[in-house]
């Protein structure tokens, strides 16, 4: 009987923490990534630009992120960054969002979440306003970092999956990863 | 036939008419008899191989049933009571058929597919437009995922409308409705292989559906995952999920489903008499 169980427990385990590992494994990048020189960005309209949040899988670990120039007078975040880069993953269940300039809207294809200009929810099915990147200024390039979450009052958290709500007590119901 | 042990092997008219096999018989014939004797012999071997060649099908099943003693059994199963049968009672074979051809159609196509992020989409379009009948096999396994879960809830309504899951069959209905989830996370993780657009976009929903959940959601999405984003570990971990992980489940829980099929007996269509059943009872006993 013992001898069953420890035979058992020999191949469940690794097996298991072959399947779990991951979990506990820092996978999101946290390198800066350079996105073009200031000139390129202004505070009244977004700006596409492509970051790679994973080196192994090709195009499919690039990701569009929306970049403009964070303007005091309209932004009252207290988010301490120099540009506003926000992700294009819907927060209803990541699908990429597109920027439409003539509605100052973030629109999402699949299930119809509409998003603000500051990326806070305006209507549909998104839980919290939409992902954003830390920026900084290196020798006048603009430079994307780490992705980090928000509540629905702009407050900073750590990063989330989409579908996780962040308002009040849901956020311990969906809590982060062990390593982010 | 030498394989076969002496009492499998079936007493032949040829051995008895004084001629042991292949053993020349011409040493005590005249010189003139000898091409008439060969002929004979000739004719006569043609004759005992023949019967030999009728014999291997029975003396095979003969010597596998001496050492596993299946022929009781599969006597039982095989010539059991089962009430007059219609069309509907054929939907669960058809889904046994189904899994069979996923089964096969899907080893053929993992000779040629590549389970990763970079490579698996050229390695579908190779599949698709240079494999001989590559299209034809790949066709045969995409919609034949699409039929297989039609007649799986076929096979369940069945079930339900002919009250087929009530007492003793609960247990039945239960590894069923297993199979049927099974099933659905088969075509969760294959729908992600092709790595197109839309597959992509669709499993990208489909975690972050498992992420809704509260406290084990984010967990549950991060194991798809293999990580916090979508990466190379999993497509490869959707795959060995969907080619040895469910498919193993789903062999092992339709030996249980068709062990109790067999156990406890084909139900009996609800517009069949109660007489009718009580009849068919007793001619059991």
């Amino acid at each position: 009987m013992a001898a069953g169980g420890i035979a058992t427990g020999a191949i469940a385990l690794p097996a298991l923490g072959f399947a779990l590992g991951p979990l506990f494994e820092r996978t999101e990048p946290r390198a800066f990534q350079d996105v073009g020189p200031e000139a390129d960005f202004n505070p009244q309209t977004y700006v596409a630009k492509v970051i790679t949040i994973d080196t192994e899988v090709g195009e499919a670990g690039k990701t569009t992120v929306y970049v403009r120039k964070r303007d005091p007078s309209r932004d009252s975040d207290k988010l301490h960054q120099p540009y506003v880069a926000i992700s294009n993953r819907c927060m209803h269940l990541g699908c990429p969002v597109r920027y439409v300039q003539a509605s100052e809207r973030f629109i999402c294809p699949c299930h119809g979440g509409v998003y603000q200009f500051d990326g806070k929810v305006s209507g549909g099915p998104p839980v919290r306003p939409l992902d954003r990147f830390e920026t900084r200024v290196r020798s006048g390039r603009v430079q994307v970092g780490p992705r980090f979450s928000l509540d629905s009052h702009l407050h900073r958290f750590k990063v989330r999956d989409p579908s996780n709500h962040l308002d009040g007590l849901w956020q311990y119901l969906y809590p982060s990863r062990p390593t982010t | 036939m030498k394989l076969l042990p002496g009492p499998l092997r079936r007493r032949r008219e040829a051995e008895t008419d004084g001629k042991p096999d292949g053993r020349p018989v011409d040493g005590d014939l005249r010189k003139g008899h000898e091409q008439d004797a060969r002929e004979r012999e000739k004719a006569g071997d043609r004759q005992r191989r023949r019967e030999a060649a009728l014999e291997v099908p029975i003396a095979v099943a003969g010597w596998v049933d001496e050492r596993t003693g299946a022929g009781p059994f599969m006597r039982g199963m095989l010539y059991r009571k089962v009430p007059p049968s219609n069309w509907y009672y054929t939907l669960g074979s058809a889904t046994l058929f189904a899994f069979l051809s996923q089964a096969i159609t899907g080893v053929f196509l993992a000779m040629y597919y590549r389970p990763s992020a970079t490579q698996a989409y050229e390695s579908v379009q190779h599949i698709t437009n240079d494999v001989f009948l590559g299209q034809l096999v790949r066709g045969m396994h995409k919609w034949g995922a699409t039929v297989m879960v039609i007649l799986i809830f076929m096979h369940m309504g069945r079930t339900f409308f002919f009250g087929a899951y009530k007492y003793p069959r609960e247990l039945n209905w239960i590894i069923g409705v297993v199979l049927l989830v099974l099933t659905l996370a088969m075509g969760l993780t294959g729908y992600l292989l092709p790595f197109d657009q839309r597959s992509f976009w669709a499993t990208v929903v489909a975690v972050n559906l498992n992420s809704s959940g509260p406290i084990i959601g984010p967990y549950l999405a991060d194991f798809l995952r293999g990580g916090a984003e979508f990466g190379a570990t999993t497509i490869s971990r959707f795959y060995a999920i969907h080619m040895l992980l469910i498919p193993g489940l789903i062999a092992a829980l339709i030996g249980a489903h068709l062990y109790l099929v067999v156990k406890l007996g084909v139900t009996a269509p609800p517009w069949m008499k109660a007489e009718k059943a009580r009849e068919l009872a007793k001619e059991e006993i």
